[in-house]
């Protein structure tokens, strides 16, 4: 037998995946305290620019602490408490003379439970570029609505009702409101807790092609318990464990190698 | 390692590795009974070892069933993926030793009428000895999940090819002394190069178990001795 690269990691990342990206969204010594409980402890990680990174770990271990720390979604709990530094493009997103509004235009996020707002479907949609002033007519919003739509998959179920109530809808439907919601803003990064967790095969096929799609202009992070899904949709996998950052590394390392006993009890379904 | 949570797929990867061991025991029982009828002359002996073969085949679709199942349903990863696809080309591997054993039944079945020219055997024997530890020891490497002992085996393959080239040689200079044994020599020429097949065959089971442990295919060149395709003997012409 000739000596080649492992086929495996041939197979799940192209030449252009592997070379190295600039870094968007730098944590160094991050903390995360709920009032006396420690959330996060010391966590540092590089995510890089046009890629998709995944967050995989057990339930708990602070994925989702991790995922709001990035667009400063913790200041709202009272009992949150954040040390250490973020960074986006190299700017400290804790710095007091940078305002949080702003930061979430540029910082979406799908959450893990939908949470459309009790308006219009196309209201769900609208809200957010009109905030922020993204467009100049009614027909243009019209359009942002629309492509928003489309994007997430769910047009075809709701172009005859776009007036109906969000919350009325389906809970895989709201899920998809809420992407489209997070899109129509075009926001440089978007984070997505458990985006699929109640999608069916065919919308959740639907959302991994819009990730590899926007991929290309945006940077992704994705938490997510199908280890399947963070193998198909990431380039970079991290994985969490109590807290703790324990390995990070290209996804087909991750998963076909990885280094930490841990990781591996874990994505193999072993007990720790 | 830790059990998994599951345990019916902890019952299913250890049925994999026992099928390989039977797959492989049937294997290197295979290589010496060839051998065996070769050197007894005993073409009963031969066919029997003929129709053994195909035990082998059976294992290796039953494998390659499970294996095709186990990706569909439980979508191995980690150390669990690497020992899936280990297990589909080690059984790949020991189903070709089957088949090479086989053709050495087969001919031991034709020439066993024939008058062996005395010590004609000795480096045939040779390789059998060497094959079949070779063979024996890499599954025992791969049971035990030991990449080292996979890599001694890797590597002593060379000694396999160093005795082909001898027989090789001899088998030519036999059949140069007297036109009588070409077709004896010719037959027991194929039985070499199967034997030397077998070795091929061992490293590449060597290969994987040091994929399956350590994850990464073994660094440089595998040391090589097989001259062969560049040996000729020449005599005078009568
Ligand atoms: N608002 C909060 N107040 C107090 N403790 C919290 C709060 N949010 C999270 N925690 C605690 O912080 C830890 C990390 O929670 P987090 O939601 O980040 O986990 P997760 O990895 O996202 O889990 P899951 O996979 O279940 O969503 C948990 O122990 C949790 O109980
Ligand atoms: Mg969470």
């Amino acid at each position: 037998m000739d000596m080649r690269p492992d086929p495996l990691v041939m197979m799940t990342s192209s030449v252009q995946d592997q070379a190295p990206k600039p870094v968007k969204v730098a944590a160094k010594n991050v903390n995360v305290y709920y009032g006396a409980k420690q959330a996060l402890k010391d966590v540092s990680v590089d995510i890089p620019v046009k890629a998709v990174t995944a967050f995989i770990g057990p339930s708990g271990c602070g994925k989702s602490t991790f995922l709001r720390c990035i667009n400063r979604m913790n200041d709202t709990v009272a009992s949150c408490r954040v040390e250490g530094l973020i960074q986006i493009d190299g700017k400290d997103i804790y710095d007091p003379a940078l305002d949080p509004v702003q930061l979430r235009a540029r910082v979406g996020m799908v959450f893990q439970k939908p949470n459309p707002f009790p308006k219009s479907i196309y209201d769900n949609v609208a809200y957010g570029p009109r905030i922020h002033g993204l467009s100049r007519s009614k027909a243009e919003l019209d359009e942002i609505v629309e492509h928003s739509l489309r994007k997430a998959s769910l047009w075809e179920e709701v172009k005859d009702r776009l007036k109906d109530s969000g919350t009325g809808l389906s809970g895989g439907q709201q899920q998809r409101l809420c992407i489209a919601r997070t899109i129509a803003i075009n926001p440089e990064i978007i984070l997505m807790d458990e985006p699929c967790s109640a999608l069916d095969p065919i919308a959740t096929a639907r959302i991994e092609e819009l990730m590899a799609e926007l991929r290309s202009n945006f940077t992704i992070i994705i938490v997510t318990h199908s280890m399947q899904q963070a193998a198909r949709v990431s380039q970079r996998t991290a994985f969490f464990h109590l807290g703790i950052l324990v390995e990070k590394g290209e996804t087909s390392q991750i998963f076909t190698n990885p280094t930490d006993k841990r990781t591996q009890d874990y994505i193999t379904g072993r007990f720790g | 390692m830790s059990e998994h949570i599951v345990k019916s797929y902890e019952q299913e990867l250890s049925t994999l590795d026992s099928k390989i061991s039977q797959m492989g025991g049937l294997a290197e029982q295979l290589v010496g009974e060839a051998f065996d009828s070769l050197a007894s002359h005993n073409p009963t002996r031969a066919q029997a070892t003929v129709a053994s073969d195909a035990t082998i085949d059976l294992l290796h679709r039953e494998l390659e069933e499970q294996v095709i199942m186990m990706i569909a349903r439980r979508q191995p990863l980690a150390n669990d993926l690497r020992q899936v696809i280990s297990v589909l080309k080690v059984a790949g591997e020991l189903e070709r030793v089957g088949d090479l054993a086989k053709n050495v039944a087969k001919r031991a079945q034709t020439v066993s009428g024939e008058t062996h020219p005395k010590g004609l055997l000795t480096g045939l024997q040779h390789m059998t000895e060497l094959a079949s530890r070779q063979l024996k020891d890499v599954l025992d490497a791969f049971a035990a999940r030991d990449a080292e002992r996979a890599m001694v085996v890797w590597r002593k393959d060379e000694n396999l090819d160093a005795v082909y080239n001898s027989v090789f040689r001899e088998l030519l200079t036999y059949m140069m002394e007297d036109p009588r044994n070409i077709g004896l020599c010719s037959h027991l020429l194929f039985v070499a190069k199967n034997l030397e097949r077998i070795g091929d065959h061992t490293t590449n089971i060597a290969e994987t178990v040091n994929y399956m442990t350590r994850g990464t295919m073994p660094e440089g060149e595998r040391p090589k001795s097989d001259i062969t395709s560049s040996t000729l003997v020449s005599g005078p012409l009568r």
